[in-house]
């Protein structure tokens, strides 16, 4: 088998999450790109400039937290970008939320830019055809390879934030739905010693669809694999049944961090990626933000300057807000890629969402 | 018997400054239990160390990998020159992916013979790691073929388990079993790490990394670097032995040194001598 010659662990009926990029299976996977470097498949998170500071993209099998602003609008806007990156890249969908209904969050998902770029490659591809190989012209007749190993889309796009996604587009993609007070009523059969009963159903509803769609490599007859993106909207609040963010003594601290382990293990032997929010400015309780964390792969807090002195401070003037990288997954590699700087600091304009190194003092 | 093997050939640590406090990463000793730390930095590159080290030193190894993948720690293995997969068939490494036993635990039936599964305290609550302990026990209790030097135990990292509904007490209970089992009985290694911080408010876990302080022989603490982030050094290792001193080697001081990490080696210096400021 190939993964055996690439040195991957080789499980019987169980596909390993990480492999190397040589690969031709995964390769073709749309919207993704190998990491050449650590043997790696990367995801695009929604937002250029984040790939960038993340070292390229997200991997497949890991997580990302965002650690909410105050009001939420930021970390719902990254929630955005990153499930309309899935659906324009070609991807499955799970999106679980117990505030609002899944299906109105993705009516409400941004558009893509994409007629700038299809003007682009076609006026590209006209002025190829009209020229004659002079001295390979042997190879004149053979179809044209694509330069990025990516099947059909690049890696990476631009929403408007004004324009909502395309009812088709929505139509044409595989989405899942959790929304927590319509699984009530279901009863869950497996039993987790001490966890919120939300977070039993939503790891049960997850493990379902990563079995019967075939994600974990358990249905090998399917020929074109693809990539889940999990989205869990506002993880932690009180809406799950936890109390960790409205009272400084919780009964249960160790809910949200089982979860975190135990969903973990599902990423890592599937081909998902998974994005979560927490609020943590809500979550008393230092220690269990610390347990996250280290149970979390990407870790990125948001703070913006609504409602804070900054935000009538011309120094910031430019700025929505801070965005602090605490983690960065140090995954089939002694070291891993931090940026260089860490005082970053973000931009929403209608068409861009930009984080940039800033200069002022904090 | 003390096996002392000096390596050459694709060593992880290379330019050893001095050799005192570093040698004793390169020593097998005995019937020890290291303590790797860290703050403010991740430290899994020492276990990486460790795990190759002890299988190019012939040891028998039981890792106990909780918080990675196996497919991790086997790319990382091959940069060091040693194959996860090899060691594993020829008996001489016992290796629990602690993510897929827990994914068995819950989505999978349970096999009506053969051995509980290791973390089935997930499932059933309680609070006892007992089920884990008689894992590590029969894995590293020596059969009448097997023809390895001492067993080590390597475990990363015990802060998860208390990430998992543990409590302090369970957590050094079972380290408690494992040293008398693994050092006392068997005369092999221990080699733990764990995540401490400074002004933590996880009282837990400083409870657990202050216990397992007072226990070890060898401390390895890592840590980023106090003034912020540099791009070439990456952060620094303090040696920190304690307990009786091995007759033939020399009882040391603690000793700070720092380090950068690159893709197959880690780099140490004196501080203040990274080749960035000289």
């Amino acid at each position: 088998m190939a993964a055996l010659a690439t040195g991957g662990a080789v499980r019987r009926g169980v596909a390993p999450s990480f492999r190397r990029a040589g690969e031709p299976g995964l390769a073709a996977l749309p919207g993704t790109r190998p990491s050449l470097r650590r043997g790696q498949l990367l995801l695009s998170s929604g937002v250029p400039s984040l790939d960038a500071v993340l070292g390229g993209g997200l991997a497949v099998g890991t997580l990302l937290l965002i650690e909410e602003d105050k009001y939420g609008i930021y970390s719902n806007l990254l929630f955005k970008y990153f499930l309309a990156e899935g659906i324009v890249s070609g991807h499955h969908l799970f999106v679980a939320s117990a505030k609002e209904d899944p299906a109105d969050i993705l009516k409400e998902l941004p558009a893509p830019l994409l007629d700038e770029v299809n003007e682009e490659e076609t006026v590209f591809k006209s002025k190829e055809s009209q020229d004659y190989m002079k001295i390979a012209w042997r190879y004149q007749n053979l179809p044209k390879m694509e330069a990025s190993p990516a099947a059909s889309s690049r890696f990476g796009h631009y929403y408007d934030v004004s324009k909502t996604l395309s009812p088709e587009l929505l139509q044409s993609t595989k989405c899942h739905h959790f929304f927590l007070p319509e699984e009530i009523s279901l009863h869950p059969n497996i039993n987790i010693c001490n966890m919120t009963s939300g977070y039993i159903r939503l790891l049960q509803s997850i493990q379902r669809i990563i079995y019967q769609e075939g994600f974990d490599g358990s249905h090998p007859q399917k020929k074109q694999k693809n990539i889940l993106r999990i989205g869990i909207q506002n993880l932690g609040s009180v809406l799950w049944g936890e109390d960790i963010s409205c009272t400084d003594n919780p009964e249960d601290i160790y809910s949200l961090t089982k979860f975190l382990y135990v969903l973990r293990s599902l990423l890592r032997m599937s081909l998902s990626a998974c994005i979560i929010t927490v609020p943590a400015h809500l979550i008393q309780n230092k220690a269990i933000m610390e347990r996250v964390t280290n149970l979390s792969d990407t870790v990125v807090g948001l703070e913006s300057f609504i409602g804070s002195e900054r935000e009538t401070n011309p120094l910031y003037k430019d700025y929505h807000g801070l965005i602090h990288i605490h983690q960065i997954p140090q995954l089939n590699s002694l070291i891993c890629d931090v940026s260089d700087t860490k005082d970053l600091a973000f931009r929403l304009k209608r068409k861009l969402f930009t984080i940039e190194v800033h200069m002022y003092p904090v | 018997m003390i096996v002392r093997k000096r390596r050459r050939i694709q060593t992880l640590f290379r330019r050893i400054v001095s050799v005192g406090s570093l040698a004793l990463l390169f020593h097998v000793f005995q019937g020890r239990f290291t303590l790797l730390r860290d703050t403010r930095t991740d430290g899994s590159f020492l276990v990486h160390h460790f795990l190759s080290f002890y299988l190019k030193a012939g040891c028998k190894v039981c890792f106990v990998g909780l918080i990675q993948s196996f497919s991790h720690y086997n790319v990382v293995a091959q940069k060091l020159g040693v194959s996860l997969p090899a060691a594993k068939e020829r008996g001489q490494l016992v290796f629990l992916e602690g993510l897929k036993s827990c994914f068995e635990v819950l989505f999978k039936e349970e096999p009506p013979t053969g051995q509980p599964n290791p973390l089935q305290f997930i499932r059933e609550g309680g609070s006892n790691l007992k089920a884990l302990y008689e894992f590590v026990r029969t894995s590293l209790t020596p059969s009448e073929s097997d023809s390895w030097k001492c067993p080590v135990l390597l475990v990363d990292d015990v802060s998860v388990l208390l990430s998992l509904g543990m409590r302090p007490v369970d957590v050094l209970d079972f380290i408690h079993y494992c040293r008398v089992t693994v050092c006392s009985q068997l005369k092999g290694n221990i080699v733990v790490l764990v995540h401490s911080s400074e002004d933590s408010d996880d009282t837990e876990n400083e409870l657990v990394v202050n216990a397992l302080c007072h226990q070890s022989n060898l401390i390895l603490w890592a840590e980023g670097l106090a003034t912020g982030f540099c791009k070439d050094i990456h952060g620094q290792l303090k040696i920190i032995p304690r307990g009786p001193a091995e007759p033939s080697t020399e009882r040391d001081l603690p000793r700070t040194y720092q380090y950068k990490i690159q893709d197959r080696n880690v780099t140490f210096f004196a501080r203040g001598m990274s080749t960035a400021v000289l």
